[in-house]
């Protein structure tokens, strides 16, 4: 659906993107994370055909989006990071314009501006100036915006900015609905979004791609470099030292944690499992234990680790 | 079909605003006080002129001339590049010439507006004097015209100015300046001494005064029209390549 090869995009003394290639499969929910200033929003910007590339080839649905950029646009739903809307318009009228500008014009004009509020819950706001609007609901007229003409490529730059935690719960599911008949790029810096919502997960830094893989994988990427949790009550300095000891352990931390206890973090190499020896190690000291377990690996740790790894 | 939607857009765009009603207010009062004052004048005695010629040969229609067209297309391009419309407009499937043509089109659509009433002032004159020579169609059809002619290149330049810059204001003082230079281009003769005879021809040629006094008066000049229409299509096209321009200028 998407194929960028070695996309560079400068600005007056600025490189926003290097040399960037990757492809989004059809049907894929692909998710676009990067520190703020990485390049995601310029590359958004230009698959969407706002922007042109200094140099490389970008293709949407098979069309150039340079040479061919009108069939490019009329297959791309695409909302921008910051929704920008003309205030003097009513909701329902500028969804019927806006569908129209996108060639959906007739009957087909009046049910698609109804099935697309429906998806978006803008019903009770539709003879609202958008002047009036929200700024959760401009958002949301926004997204319906970009689904008006049943496009087969969702772009979406950082779509739940501003909504507050139920509408961004409602966004979510919503995506992942559409995500069953539409090929979605959605760009954010929350994780969780992108655990929750994406198949896959693109990670761009300093405008080139550090990682791309699932969110899964990504996450087992660090894990098995992995970590260990434990609590357990003990004079912070043997345990430390009986820790360190064991074999496999590369690195501990401890941490006070209240009357005795210690909550211990040991990182260790790849491939392995010391939880045992921990348990062991503990009953055989008759120390107390209260918990044991495999770190959580979020994709804020895998995130931080790739994007400031590049950074050395 | 795309151009249409665009303009029905550009049109309602003009009437949401409180802009556009401010100004057809403003300018109704002023065509309406220049009127009166052109038939007070013809009031008082035998007149070389007619009411047309009384109407749009006034300083009072120059001013509110001069004025209208900065107010009718400085928010055009500005508007959208500051708010940012521009990004939704430009990533939805429309020609760049089609959103340049619409604009235009919206502009000349409410400066028509703007003069239609104007035209019941001549209607009621006519009802009441009941005069032949003030009724002869030579005159209206030259002045509105000319109008028109005169409109059609000043929104053009209106447009360009629009489309240089994200700051309405900006826009504003460079199309009221550019088309006060070439409206009141005839008055050169006045200042300039030493003006010789292919200099006073060569601004005649230019002058708008010159232009709007000929056909108030039913003088149907062909040189004019040529005049307006070309530059009208150079000025757009102008438009045209500085709108396509802020692909790469960003």
């Amino acid at each position: 659906m998407i194929k960028v090869e070695s996309l560079t995009k400068k600005y007056a003394g600025l490189t926003a993107v290097d040399d960037l290639n990757f492809t989004v499969e059809k049907g894929e929910i692909v998710g676009f994370l990067g520190p703020n200033g990485a390049g995601k929003s310029t590359t958004m910007k230009i698959l969407s055909c706002y922007l042109p590339a200094t140099s490389g080839k970008v293709t949407v649905a098979g069309f150039d989006v340079d040479t061919q950029s009108r069939e490019v646009r009329s297959r791309v739903g695409y909302m921008p990071e910051n929704v920008a809307l003309y205030p003097e318009m009513r909701v329902q009228e500028y969804l019927e314009y806006r569908a129209a500008l996108k060639g959906v014009r007739g009957r087909r004009n009046r049910q698609r501006v109804n099935a697309v509020k429906e998806l978006c819950s803008l019903r009770d706001v539709e003879q609202k100036l958008i002047g009036a609007l929200s700024k959760g609901y401009r958002q949301r007229v926004g997204l319906a915006d970009a689904l008006l003409h049943d496009p087969d490529l969702l772009i979406l730059d950082e779509p739940t900015i501003g909504l507050d935690p139920n509408q961004i719960r409602q966004v979510r599911q919503l995506i992942k609905d559409l995500g069953k008949r539409h090929t979605i790029l959605l760009s954010t810096h929350i994780l969780s979004e992108v655990e929750m919502t994406c198949s896959r997960v693109l990670i761009i830094n300093k405008g080139r791609i550090a990682a791309s893989d699932t969110p899964e994988a990504l996450a087992g990427r660090v894990r098995t470099a992995g970590g260990v949790c434990a609590e357990i009550r003990a004079p912070g300095a043997d345990l430390e030292k009986a820790l360190s000891s064991l074999a496999g352990v590369r690195k501990v931390e401890i941490e006070e944690a209240g009357a005795g206890w210690q909550s211990c973090t040991l990182r260790t190499d790849a491939d392995h499992d010391p939880r045992e020896e921990i348990f062991r190690l503990a009953a055989a000291r008759q120390w107390p234990m209260r918990a044991l377990g495999r770190e959580q690996v979020s994709l804020e740790r895998v995130f931080a680790e790739i994007t400031q790894a590049e950074e050395l | 079909m795309t151009f249409l939607t665009l303009l029905n857009r550009e049109i309602r765009a003009y009437f949401l605003s409180p802009v556009a009603w401010v100004v057809l207010f403003f300018f109704l009062l002023l065509t309406g006080f220049n009127f009166y004052a052109g038939v007070a004048a013809l009031n008082r005695g035998p007149s070389e002129v007619t009411v047309v010629e009384a109407f749009f040969n006034t300083v009072f229609f120059w001013f509110g001339f001069v004025l209208v067209f900065p107010l009718i297309t400085m928010r055009l391009f500005s508007e959208e590049y500051k708010m940012g419309t521009i990004e939704p407009l430009m990533t939805a499937p429309v020609r760049d010439s089609q959103v340049v043509l619409a604009k235009y089109a919206g502009a000349l659509f409410f400066y028509i507006i703007l003069w239609l009433p104007s035209l019941l002032y001549f209607y009621v004159f006519n009802r009441v004097t009941r005069l032949d020579a003030a009724g002869a169609a030579g005159p209206y059809l030259g002045a509105y015209a000319m109008l028109l002619l005169i409109g059609m290149f000043y929104l053009a330049v209106g447009c360009l100015a629009s489309a240089l810059t994200r700051n309405q204001i900006v826009a504003a003082v460079m199309s009221f300046s550019v088309i006060t230079l070439l409206f009141f281009m005839g008055l050169l003769n006045l200042f300039i001494l030493s003006i010789t005879p292919a200099l006073r021809e060569l601004t005649a040629y230019f002058s708008a005064l010159e232009h709007m006094s000929e056909a108030s008066r039913g003088f149907f000049d062909t040189r004019p029209v040529v005049f307006y229409l070309s530059l009208t299509a150079i000025v757009l096209f102008l438009t045209f390549h500085v709108f396509q321009s802020r692909r790469w200028r960003a």
